[in-house]
């Protein structure tokens, strides 16, 4: 699903990704880890070209996005990312944080036939089916700024989804959130991952990597230093800045 | 005290028996008007501007725009409004062969003018808004212009209200001069009235209380606006 090939990225002559090569397919689970100033967050925010990448390629459906010449939006429509922020929008209820892009992609498609009132009711519908998933029905009408971080993070995460994305992607999800409120986003993530979504997570929650993942990255210096599923990652790690890693973050 | 009863006396006179009250009601307005229209003008040039000023500039057409903006930023801000309204009606407008009235002229440099004033306030409005918010509308597919759009702007707009009703009260204020191109405003209205009664004491006195009402009344209004945006924002 997604190919990325010798991926380069410096920042006015900090390389900072230093040729990264990678293959995702659909259902995997994959868990980036690494030292802070690695480089992950800086990886996942090429994927959907957040930045642009300085060289090489991500094959995203077989069309590469990190070419300047194709429309971003329409890719990125795709591929749903959530933030460690959040970064819903403030200025919108929840319900409209969650139907606002779906509302306007329909609106604005030349081919949809239905109405724009019956865009919006139905899209508000969908919207509303996603709150209920997550039990914050009753939230519907109030802005962002009254839910707690956990509530936050979920609304965020069903944002994307409601873009029904064919990948998502997780920049440290539960590293702004009280203790206590890691558990409900966390259960979250593990029900899209039984459902069989394409997820791409960095995160330093190494108990939800050895149960969810499938994969698991370790990043250093810009490069993926190990790629192996997470018994091995885990259990026999070889790259030596991971086994010094591994000792600082599993105690 | 029994002189300024009598110039009180004259003023009444004046104003309620010899239709001096017609000329103040369309002083009035025409302040109001060239204020009004002059600050909506304002805020959709200043607000396009500012757009233009925070686009990623490494494609030529926005850095073409943002050559223009500064320009024009730089002209308006750098010369008086009154200089403005003068070109504007006596060089501008023969050479371009237009008729426009002193009112018109006057609604259109007022508007440009504070467009210029207007940009950078709406820019550090903009800048305010945490940098998140526009990942998460680009992240969910939207453009650069949807998510400034329906996203930023909204939030810069509510950042800058308060300044945004101090330019209001500037371009209030700053109306006082269209009588350079023959606008009624309230000054040519008391002016007249004090002509006709060779006693000006009153009629500026008046003038100046009528100015003060308008602020307070503004500035009353915005802080009434400011107030239920924010409780917009706790609403359960
Ligand atoms: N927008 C940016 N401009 C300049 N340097 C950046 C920018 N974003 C990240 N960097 C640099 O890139 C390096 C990697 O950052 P990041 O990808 O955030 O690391 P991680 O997420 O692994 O902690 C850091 O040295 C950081 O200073
Ligand atoms: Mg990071």
């Amino acid at each position: 699903m997604i190919d990325v090939i010798d991926l380069k990225k410096d920042f006015q002559g900090n390389h900072v990704l230093n040729g990264i090569d990678l293959h995702i397919d659909k259902g995997d689970i994959v868990v980036i880890t690494g030292p802070s100033g690695s480089g992950k967050s800086t990886f996942l925010r090429c994927l959907n070209c957040m930045e642009d990448p300085s060289g090489g390629q991500i094959i995203f459906n077989g069309v590469d996005i990190a070419d300047m010449k194709v429309d971003i939006n329409i890719h990125r429509r795709h591929m749903g990312m959530v933030f460690q922020h959040f970064n819903l929008f403030n200025n919108k209820t929840v319900l409209q944080n969650i139907s606002l892009a779906p509302i306007h992609v329909r609106k604005t498609d030349k081919k949809e036939k239905t109405s724009k009132k019956k865009i919006i009711e139905e899209e508000n519908a969908r919207a509303m089916k996603l709150l209920e998933r997550i039990g914050l029905a009753d939230k519907a009408n109030v802005y962002p700024a009254t839910l707690s971080g956990g509530q936050k993070q979920r609304v965020a995460i069903v944002r994307a989804l409601a873009m029904n994305p064919d990948v998502i992607l997780f920049d440290e999800p539960t590293s702004a959130l009280d203790p206590e409120m890691v558990g409900e986003v966390l259960d979250l993530m593990k029900e899209l991952a039984q459902d069989g979504m394409t997820m791409v997570i960095v995160t330093h929650e190494m108990g939800f990597a050895k149960e969810v993942a499938n994969r698991v990255l370790f990043i250093d210096e810009g490069k993926i230093k190990e790629d192996e599923p997470p018994e091995e990652f885990f259990g026999n790690p070889k790259n030596p800045r991971l086994k010094e890693f591994l000792s600082k973050v599993l105690v | 005290m029994n002189n300024f009863g009598a110039k009180v006396d004259q003023f009444t006179e004046i104003v309620f028996h010899q239709g001096g009250i017609n000329k103040i009601v369309e002083g009035l307005q025409n302040t109001l008007l060239i204020a009004i229209l002059g600050l909506i003008i304002g805020i959709i040039i200043g607000t396009l501007i500012a757009t233009v000023r925070v686009v990623p500039k490494y494609k030529l057409l926005p850095r073409i725009l943002n050559g223009f903006c500064s320009f024009y930023v730089g002209l308006f801000r750098g010369t008086p409004m009154v200089v403005q309204l003068l070109v504007f009606y006596y060089v501008l407008l023969p050479l371009l062969e237009m008729r426009m009235t002193g009112v018109q002229v006057s609604i259109m440099v007022f508007g440009l003018n504070s467009g210029a004033y207007i940009s950078e306030i709406m820019r550090s409005g903009i800048q305010s808004v945490d940098v998140g918010q526009m990942e998460a509308g680009r992240a969910v597919g939207l453009s650069f212009a949807t998510t400034m759009r329906m996203i930023v702007i909204p939030q810069a707009v509510k950042n800058i209200l308060p300044t945004l009703g101090n330019e209001f009260i500037a371009l209030i204020k700053e109306t006082s001069v269209v009588s350079f191109v023959g606008a009624s405003d309230l000054y040519v209205a008391f002016n007249y009235i004090g002509t006709n009664s060779y006693e000006f004491m009153v009629p500026y006195l008046v003038m100046a209380v009528i100015y003060i009402i308008l602020v307070i009344l503004i500035s009353t209004g915005i802080r009434l606006m400011e107030r239920s945006l924010r409780k917009s924002d706790r609403r359960n």
